[in-house]
């Protein structure tokens, strides 16, 4: 899909808006529908639209393989953090009333820091899984 | 939606068949935001017409796009499948009516959700706090599943192409 420009100009205009969406979807998803699953989702979505135009090795030049599979990692890691962190602080497992003074606000960090795990964890496997299937043609 | 599913079911092309669960999943979708399902609906979008579109037209690259002939008529696995879906109709009859404010889910904790919900957390959208709050081990182990579904399909198909290079 190399000589489409079309779909190469539509892509370059649409892609920041899909990257800002899935971020605006991720950090107003207290307000409005939406979270971290979404996010997550949409900003693979916006990476692997990008693959699908420019080819597979351009997208990897963009996120490489070690990113992605750190991220998937490192997400859960985070999600898992934020549960220690509350038991440091002498709180229960993901207690989020002991991560500050005024107990909503820790309720409000709690919800940022698991919902930004879910997101990078999510991002993560969605992308690894398209490298993994789309690559698979041309090296094996 | 009930076209489309007896089109996909009459359709031979594995293209129009992944096109088909494509438009399905938007069907779907929409039927979630009439059910006021924002969060779902959502998620089926992105995740049901979107990535798993993309999945499986990678798959179709690899293996060829016309579904093959069976070899046998298979009228074990239609007599099973019946059964099911029977067994299934038959239990939607023991649930309570759509929206009736007396079923048991509507009377043991969401009262306390929807009431404490933001004044504990802060957060206006009930869907989050019940979420990433108060059901924050679930959420967790979905994390984990995900993770896992990851780490498996690394694990699976490095491990094929080491394999085919070595054979090679």
């Amino acid at each position: 899909m190399r000589r489409e420009p079309v779909l190469r100009v539509i892509g370059k205009l649409l892609i920041p808006y899909m990257l800002v969406f899935a971020l605006y979807v991720q950090f107003h998803g207290d307000f409005g529908p939406g979270g971290g699953f979404q996010a997550g989702v949409i900003s693979a979505a916006a990476v692997i639209f990008y693959g699908l135009i420019y080819g597979l090795p351009a997208a990897r030049r963009l996120v490489p393989d070690a990113v992605v599979e750190s991220m998937v990692a490192l997400g859960a890691l985070l999600y898992l953090g934020v549960g220690f962190a509350g038991l440091v602080l002498g709180g229960n497992f993901l207690d989020y009333f002991v991560l500050d003074r005024d107990p909503v606000a820790g309720q409000h960090r709690g919800i940022f820091w698991i919902e930004l795990g879910v997101l990078i964890t999510v991002a993560g496997v969605m992308l690894k899984i398209f490298y993994m299937f789309a690559g698979r043609g041309r090296e094996g | 939606m009930a076209v489309t599913v007896l089109a996909l079911i009459v359709q031979r092309n594995l293209f129009s068949v992944v096109v088909l669960a494509g438009i399905y999943s938007f069907l779907m979708a929409t039927v979630l935001v009439a059910l006021d399902a924002v969060d779902v609906a959502m998620t089926e979008a992105s995740v049901g017409a979107g990535i798993s579109t993309v999945l499986l037209l990678g798959a179709l690259y690899l293996c060829g796009g016309e579904e093959a002939k069976p070899l046998s008529r298979p009228w074990l696995p239609l007599v099973v499948t019946l059964v099911i879906v029977g067994a299934l109709v038959y239990g939607t009859l023991g649930l309570p009516a759509f929206s009736d404010p007396q079923a048991p889910f509507h009377t043991h904790v969401v009262p306390r959700y929807l009431q404490q919900g933001p004044v504990e957390t802060g957060v206006p959208n009930v869907v989050t706090a019940v979420l990433a709050s108060y059901r924050g081990y679930d959420t967790l182990g979905e994390v984990i599943v995900v993770f896992t579904g990851g780490i498996g399909i690394i694990a699976l198909l490095r491990r094929l192409r080491r394999g085919r290079t070595e054979g090679t």
